[in-house]
């Protein structure tokens, strides 16, 4: 097998992941865009861990999935916080950002 | 936990561990005790303070007074250890016995072995990097350990009666515990590691006690600021640990001997050797107030006052100033102290030194004088350890941490009875109400002047001769002949004795100016009560006398033996992890110009305030403050007294440029450059287009200049358009244009990399 | 696309797995297509459904790279825990379960570009640095060794990872919190 085929379609993963955080409206589904791209860094790092026949790729795989955990659960509370304040999880709505 | 005696042949490293045991004095291997006391006591106040009968303060002072106790315990058993280091007393584990039994002969007959008591515990390995908590105990720290324990103590004292009845008593004993336990902590870090730890906590608890009476908008302000400048500083402080981590400490060790033995050996490269001191330079530029980014300083003046002589006297500010003494070797070798006559860190502390004394002159709230007086005396300190003066360097923070307190808390006790820092509008003709501050404070005054025989003549007679400038006063320096230093610590000294005569002339001669703008509902001032006036006695005599443990070799008038007592025993004995220390001749030719050029100013300022100022006050019969056609009136008197009042612009360029250009949104970059540059472009290229209009009228059609004239203005509208609608406000705007930009950066990257 | 080179230039090659490539070739395909799915389906729940479908075929890449214990973990984490914990949201924001079509064509494009453009950037890179990269799997990586190298080279991260575990369950308790 060639290292690329994995880091290709790790890209490939994650740029589906970037557009879906960027076109959803639905916090949701952009939740769920970023699982995508942090799976697409995982199997980078689980091949790139394989190539150099070191263990150290899987272990911050590992790392990463702990972390993945952690952001969808602080995510989905946010998300809800959102939710009960405005009834609503539309990204379009919220803009409080604006200067 | 092992006692890991420090031992090594000249130039020969041995690593520390657990190879060699020896039987230190006690109290010098476990002065961890010392910082932890306070530590505890800081959780004890907060779970239980409010509780007790004397809300906490009980607990704080029975800590730190067991400090104290512990940490002259201490200082004895290190005069003992200083002379007759333990050395043949060395239990070998049999790897090491080698090297060690060398060691064991040349040590009964030389001091070739570090005396310094090292005590550590690994806490952590990983990834080949060891991680260990411990003490260094030498000299340095133990005088360190001493100041600050006794100051702190003093301080405690103090504070039951200044800040009796306050809104959160218990809080501020709290943090002056931690406060204490910090800088205890920091000053006998074993590792950088540690000392980082200590740096940012004493950052913290400065910035709560700054704070401490947050309700009003200044306070919390000053807190911040002292909190963000010294952020600023801090980078650089790890920038700085960093680099010496991977260098001096070959990416394995943090420990503090075996970076400063490596440096000394000339085992690290010289480039990161500069990096590395230019970054801790940085970071004392911010700890301890040094100029351009010493701002920070008075406006910590918001705090408590017994914090502000806490700060000022022995921790938070000399922390900088312990940090370039504790990894000396960094800066002598990357400056190269040795062998040019300027480098960054004496020029900074000369540039500060003067310019902190000018700043005092302009202040009317007396701690702020005092603030600027510490910013200034913090410069002699930087210059001296810039100039290789380093025994010189840390006697004055020595002394200075006595006259310091002593001013400081004089000054509380006088805002204690006028309840007020405003020496113009409250203050004046106090020394009748409160003889005995006056008399205290007079003393710190002189001491800090620089009078002989008082604790400043010493240590600031040391700084001059040893920056070695000129060699005229037939003293000469151990390093190189740092002339301009000479001449900024000689302004210094002028300086510093006509501000201390302004100060005591307005807080304490004249009449009452209280009396005027209180109205009759206040009293008059009363004298301060035993536990402000015990303090300021303990600190005045120490102000007196401190200034004896050093006197310079060859005097005459005492045995040799009696001289350079605090260098013999603060210095680091032996060879190998320091620096060695070059010692200046002393001069007595330069003392007599530096006490002459010292009574010069006072008298300058006697003349103008007690002589001139009083006569005309008494003939209008009424207390003024200045003379209305003074000095400070007209001309280029008034352009630098109005710079001064200023303070050089400096916050108004912080805040004024600096924060309003990053703090905004992109939204204000945007608008800014839309209104400022965009339209005085379009402004500037009508106005000139107008005139070349009317100039060659004739000549060039005007459709020509109204299509440019119109064309910019619709340019500058697009763009203002355009940079608008990126400030949508919608986060997945910015994270796309976020991704694009990332992606164009690596585009851009990968075709680099492919030419 | 670039797939199908990178297939061609392996089945030119001796010592190939022809039966591992093909079942690559076949997992990859399903995740990108599901991959798309999840980006662009109007149905939340079919989404996070789709998403299912991703996760398992990144635990199979695992698998196929002798990582067992990630693609155990993955299995069990992703596939498990988080895809619940997406459908409890799903159902306590009561999220629209029909279309979400509403998003405008603008956005779509702009979005659209930029993930083409990271993609390019990607690939030629990735083409440009390892096209002769070549995995040898042996036999897969033992769970013994794993855990002695997160226990002793990695244990800082890993205790960095448990404060932070601990502070995202306060955090999520604080933030969810109704009051």
């Amino acid at each position: 097998m060639l290292l690329n085929q994995f880091l290709i379609l790790a890209a490939a993963l994650f740029c589906i992941g970037v557009y879906g955080v960027l076109a959803r409206r639905n916090a949701m589904l952009v939740l769920m865009s970023i699982e995508l791209i942090l799976n697409a860094v995982n199997i980078n790092l689980v091949a790139f861990g394989a190539l150099t026949d070191d263990v150290g790729g899987s272990v911050f795989a590992l790392f990463t999935i702990a972390v993945a955990a952690a952001e969808v659960g602080i995510g989905l509370a946010i998300v809800l916080l959102i939710y009960r304040n405005r009834r609503s999880v539309d990204l379009t709505e919220i803009d409080l950002l604006r200067g | 936990m092992s006692v890991a005696y420090v031992a090594a042949l000249a130039g020969e490293t041995v690593s520390i561990g657990p190879s060699v045991v020896h039987d230190a004095n006690w109290f010098l291997k476990n002065a961890w005790l010392i910082p932890l006391l306070p530590a505890i006591s800081f959780a004890l106040i907060l779970l239980f303070g409010k509780r007790l009968a004397y809300k906490g303060a009980e607990i704080g002072i029975a800590a730190v007074t067991a400090s104290f106790v512990l940490a002259l315990a201490c200082g004895v058993a290190w005069l003992d250890h200083r002379d007759s280091p333990p050395g043949e007393q060395v239990v070998l584990t049999a790897a090491e016995s080698e090297v060690v039994d060398d060691h064991a002969d040349t040590s009964a007959e030389e001091h070739h072995q570090w005396v310094a008591v090292q005590n550590s515990t690994q806490w952590l390995q990983s990834g080949g990097v060891e991680f260990s908590a411990g003490i260094l105990v030498d000299g340095l720290s133990v005088m360190m350990l001493f100041v600050v324990a006794l100051v702190s103590l003093l301080v405690h004292i103090y504070s039951t009666e200044y800040v009796a009845g306050d809104r959160r008593y218990t809080h501020f004993f709290a943090f002056l515990s931690l406060f204490t336990a910090a800088m205890l902590f920091f000053v006998l870090s074993d590792n950088v590691l540690q000392m980082i730890v200590g740096w940012e906590l004493v950052g913290v608890c400065s910035f709560v006690l700054i704070s401490h009476w947050w309700e009003e908008t200044p306070n919390s302000d000053a807190g911040l600021k002292a909190f963000l400048t010294n952020r600023v500083g801090d980078v650089g402080l790890l920038i700085g640990m960093i680099v010496l981590f991977f260098t001096a400490g070959h990416g394995e060790t943090f420990d503090v001997v075996t970076i400063n033995s490596e440096i000394v050996a000339g085992n690290v490269d010289h480039t990161p050797l500069v990096i590395a001191a230019l970054c801790l330079t940085a970071a004392v530029m911010s700890k301890s107030g040094q100029f351009v980014l010493h701002t920070w300083l008075p406006d910590a003046m918001a705090g408590p006052t017994p914090v502000s002589a806490l700060i000022h006297a022995a921790t938070m500010v000399v922390a900088g100033i312990f940090l370039v003494a504790r990894l000396y070797p960094v800066f002598f070798e990357g400056m190269q102290i040795a062998g040019s006559s300027i480098n960054l860190l004496a020029t900074v502390g000369a540039v500060t030194l003067v310019l902190g004394g000018l700043l005092a002159f302009v202040q009317d709230d007396i701690k702020k004088v005092l603030a600027y007086s510490t910013v200034s005396q913090l410069g002699y300190m930087a210059m001296a350890l810039g100039v290789g003066a380093w025994t010189a360097a840390v006697f004055h923070l020595f002394t200075h941490a006595f006259f310091k307190a002593n001013l400081f808390l004089g000054s509380g006790s006088v805002a204690h009875a006028v309840h007020s820092f405003d020496m113009k509008t409250h203050m004046g003709g106090l020394r009748r109400y409160m003889p005995r501050t006056y008399v205290t404070f007079v003393i710190g005054a002189l001491a800090l002047a620089g009078i002989f025989p008082l604790a400043g003549f010493w240590s600031k007679d040391e700084i001059l001769v040893g920056t070695g400038g000129w060699g005229l006063f037939g003293g000469t320096g151990a390093n190189g002949a740092y002339t301009f230093h000479l001449v900024m610590g000689l302004a210094g000294a002028a300086l510093t004795a006509a501000y201390m005569t302004r100060c005591v002339y307005l807080t304490f001669h004249g009449e009452w100016r209280g009396a005027h703008t209180q109205g009759a509902h206040h009293s008059v001032p009363h004298e301060s009560g035993p536990r402000i006036l015990i303090p300021l006695y303990v600190l005045s005599g120490l102000s007196i006398v401190a200034g004896l443990v050093n006197l310079p070799p060859g005097i005459g008038v005492v045995p040799d033996s009696w001289t350079e007592r605090f260098g013999h025993f603060v210095e680091p004995a032996g060879v190998g992890y320091f620096s060695s220390i070059g010692h200046a001749t002393p001069s007595w030719s330069l003392a007599v110009v530096s006490v002459g050029i010292a009574i010069t100013g006072a008298l300058l300022a006697y003349r103008y305030y007690f002589v001139r100022v009083d006569r005309l006050s008494r003939r209008l019969g009424k207390p003024i403050t200045e003379l209305p056609d003074g000095p400070t009136t007209k001309g280029l008197g008034r352009a630098g007294y109005t710079l001064l009042v200023n303070k050089y612009y400096l916050d108004h360029l912080y805040t004024g440029v600096i924060v309003r250009f990053t703090k905004g949104p992109l939204a204000r970059a945007a608008n800014w450059v839309n209104q400022n540059v965009i339209d005085s472009i379009v402004d500037a290229s009508a106005e000139s287009a107008v005139r070349t209009g009317h100039m060659v009228y004739d000549r060039i059609d005007q459709g020509l200049v109204d299509g440019f004239v119109d064309g910019t203005g619709i340019v500058s509208d697009i763009t203002g358009q355009e940079l608008r609608r990126i400030n949508s406000g919608r986060v997945q705007s910015y994270a796309a244009i976020l991704f694009a930009a990332a992606a164009l950066a690596a585009g851009a990257f990968v075709i680099i990399l492919a030419l | 696309m670039s797939r199908a080179v990178t297939l061609c230039a392996v089945s030119a090659d001796a010592d190939l797995m022809v039966a591992q490539n093909i079942f690559f070739a076949v997992v990859a395909l399903a995740m990108i297509y599901a991959a798309f799915r999840v980006v662009t389906t109007g149905n939340v729940v079919h989404a996070a459904l789709w998403l299912v479908l991703v996760l398992a075929g990144v635990a199979v890449n695992f698998l196929l790279l002798g990582a067992e214990f990630v693609a155990v973990t993955q299995v069990l984490i992703y596939v498990g825990a988080v895809i619940v914990l997406f459908l409890f949201g799903v159902m306590l924001t009561r999220a629209s379960m029909g279309d979400d079509e509403s998003v405008a064509t603008e956005k779509r494009s702009m979005a659209a570009i930029v993930a083409l453009l990271l993609f390019a950037v990607m690939a030629i890179a990735l083409i440009d640095s390892f096209s002769d990269s070549r995995l040898v799997i042996d036999d897969p990586q033992s769970t013994a060794l794993v855990s002695d190298a997160i226990f002793s080279r990695y244990i800082v991260p890993f205790e960095a990872v448990s404060v932070l575990l601990l502070a995202a369950l306060i955090g999520a308790v604080v933030v969810a919190r109704r009051d």
